[in-house]
């Protein structure tokens, strides 16, 4: 009887064909390869950003401010996009910028998403007073409208990047604790993991080895979206103010600073607010098309 | 109907409880909340002054049950800045935020509803490819950036609308958009493929067969119950709109209590930022409540639980 097949070979003669018709799916439609695309070159630009730069991102030259983009009347070919009100060069602070936003973006996504794979776990696979108590905190966590939480949080510990990255991470795990409970308290019922209980395999065991990679495609899809949504979040907490320090090039610092020069130098805020808008876009048809991919029934 | 209600009341009960709890601790994070909220050329025993008549010599737990107890008779001290109630100055501003989401919210929800059901009764159409279009971007698009270019865009190149401040329906224009967009892609999309579910089953195809109308298929099979997910999302998204008013308000100077707590903490004025935090979320957890017990009114199912 099928409940009785040891779990290993069992999980192995579904993963092979759902593998490759896994990848077909994914590039299947020209939205994902152009989603792709623009996290593979977001990406790069970090990775790279000090070969590829054209100037240093934080070299002022006063007697250059406020120079508009190269194309239009008194551009400069050496600034592409303009410089700003201290004479930066806004497509290197662009690039540099990346750094702060994918860093950001994944450091959050580890935090966050650990705490609430393990929460998500615990809640939906033991039940009980664990779950009573995850849910309780789940639900004080959201009922603080995030941005205020986050602001009284940076306002106590004082602005830093480690301190963005903390208070995003210790509040962003809400999402994964939801979908890994809901998805855990399923699996639980299911043959294979009862199996694999009444052959005598620990908690931990089936825990690790039967519910877990079975909740690997809906935390990989919630994932990419929450990388989005953090690459937002950073850049509206630097717009405040409440981000990274104001000499370190991210793409919200420099929209605040554009919004001073909004009538005079409209390049200042447009281009950095694009950079975010092309990211989080590429990123959110990215998590699209790996949810069609990994959940046929999404679709 | 009534015991349900109870349950979810005295959950929301906790939940403040809880809130309250973690504003505490929030202040208390760095071990001394002196420090905090004296400027920073503070000598050394003003801020020790401070410290003794704010209380904080005491212990912890003395200090949270005098807090707790205060708060529950609506006492959250005086703000440091204004030397006034901080409750009262939060109260003052509740208003103008109130109207700033509420305006944006029905935007949203009457743009998103009739767009989402198109899309999804004419699939594929260009209609419903410009709705996901849409959506697409206004989930992606940060949403001062918005409020920038629509300033740069209607206020100084268009001069059609005024680019700050309170007052005619004019000045609502385009802080309620800045703020409802998000809301409305996030509504739009969910309307769609919401609507798109329900389509799909079985007993509208039964009804569709027996030769229900079209228009009486959509709106009173299909709608009561495409509803109940884009109702608990509208709930969500209040949470949304607040977090989206700080940023909102601070670029149009609309004088809300968003605009009011980036203020207080640039003024390290902490018993004001508390009682703002805490204004928030009650008023989240007071509109979720409610939208639960209509949830429940709507669908019997959710009673039994």
């Amino acid at each position: 009887m099928a409940v009785l097949a040891p779990a290993k070979p069992f999980m192995l003669d579904e993963e092979a064909p759902r593998r490759r018709s896994f990848l077909k799916i994914l590039f299947s439609s020209p939205g994902t390869i152009a989603g792709a695309a623009i996290v593979v070159i977001v990406t790069f630009g970090a990775l790279f950003a000090p070969l590829i730069s054209p100037h240093d991102p934080n070299h002022q030259n006063l007697a250059l401010n406020l120079l508009p983009p190269a194309w239009l009347a008194g551009g400069n070919k050496d600034y592409l996009l303009g410089t700003d009100h201290l004479g930066r060069d806004i497509l290197s602070r662009l690039i540099w910028g990346s750094r702060v936003s994918t860093t950001v973006g994944l450091s959050v996504v580890i935090i966050g998403g650990s705490i609430g794979v393990t929460l998500g776990l615990v809640a939906g696979y033991f039940g009980g007073l664990a779950d009573e108590i995850i849910a309780r905190i789940v639900d004080v966590q959201l009922a603080f409208p995030f941005v205020l939480l986050a602001v009284a949080i940076i306002g106590v510990l004082g602005p830093s990047l480690r301190t963005i990255i903390l208070v995003l991470g210790v509040t962003s795990w809400v999402q994964y604790v939801r979908v890994v409970r809901a998805d855990a308290l399923a699996l639980k019922e299911r043959e294979f993991v009862q199996a694999a209980s009444a052959t005598g395999a620990s908690q931990w065991r089936v825990l690790m080895r039967h519910i877990l990679p079975n909740v690997t495609s809906s935390i990989t899809v919630l994932a990419t979206f929450e990388v989005a949504r953090t690459v937002i979040l950073e850049s509206a907490l630097s717009f405040l103010g409440l981000g990274v320090s104001p000499d370190t090039p991210s793409w919200g610092t420099m929209l605040a600073d554009g919004r001073q020069f909004l009538d005079t130098a409209w390049w200042m805020g447009t281009f950095p607010g694009f950079a975010i808008m092309i990211t989080v876009l590429g990123v959110n048809i990215l998590g699209d098309g790996l949810r069609d991919a990994l959940d046929p029934q999404s679709r | 109907m009534l015991a349900f209600a109870a349950r979810r009341f005295i959950g929301a009960l906790w939940v403040l409880v809880g809130v309250g709890t973690v504003v505490f601790i929030i202040l208390h994070l760095t071990g001394d909340p002196a420090t905090i909220m004296m400027p920073p050329d503070a000598t050394a025993a003003d801020i020790a002054r401070f410290r003794h008549v704010q209380g904080f010599d005491r212990p912890l737990i003395v200090q949270y049950g005098d807090f707790a107890w205060r708060a529950i008779h609506g006492d959250f001290g005086d703000s440091l800045r204004h030397d006034e109630p901080a409750l009262g100055l939060a109260l003052e501003r509740l208003p103008a935020t109130g109207e700033l989401s509420l305006v944006a919210l029905l935007l949203a929800v009457a743009v998103a509803i009739p767009a989402g059901i198109i899309a999804a009764t004419r699939r594929n159409s260009a209609a419903d490819y410009l709705v996901r279009v849409v959506s697409l971007i206004g989930q992606s698009a940060p949403v001062y950036w918005l409020g920038l270019m629509m300033i740069l865009v209607f206020g100084v190149a268009l001069g059609w609308f005024p680019v700050s401040g309170i007052g005619g329906i004019q000045h609502l224009v385009m802080p309620a958009i800045t703020l409802g967009a998000f809301s409305m892609a996030k509504l739009m999309r969910l309307t769609r493929s919401s609507m798109l579910d329900v389509m799909r089953s079985d007993y509208l195809r039964t009804a569709s067969a027996k030769g229900v109308p079209p228009l009486r298929l959509l709106l009173h099979h299909a709608l009561r119950n495409a509803w109940l997910p884009i109702i608990t999302t509208i709930g969500v998204e209040l949470g949304t709109l607040l977090s989206g008013a700080i940023i909102t308000e601070t670029i149009f100077a609309w004088p809300g209590i968003g605009r009011l707590v980036v203020q207080a903490i640039n003024d390290r004025d902490y018993p004001l930022v508390e009682v703002i935090v805490l204004m928030a979320a009650t008023a989240f957890v007071i509109l979720n409540l409610l939208v639960d017990l209509t949830y429940a009114a709507l669908d019997p199912r959710i009673r039994y639980d």
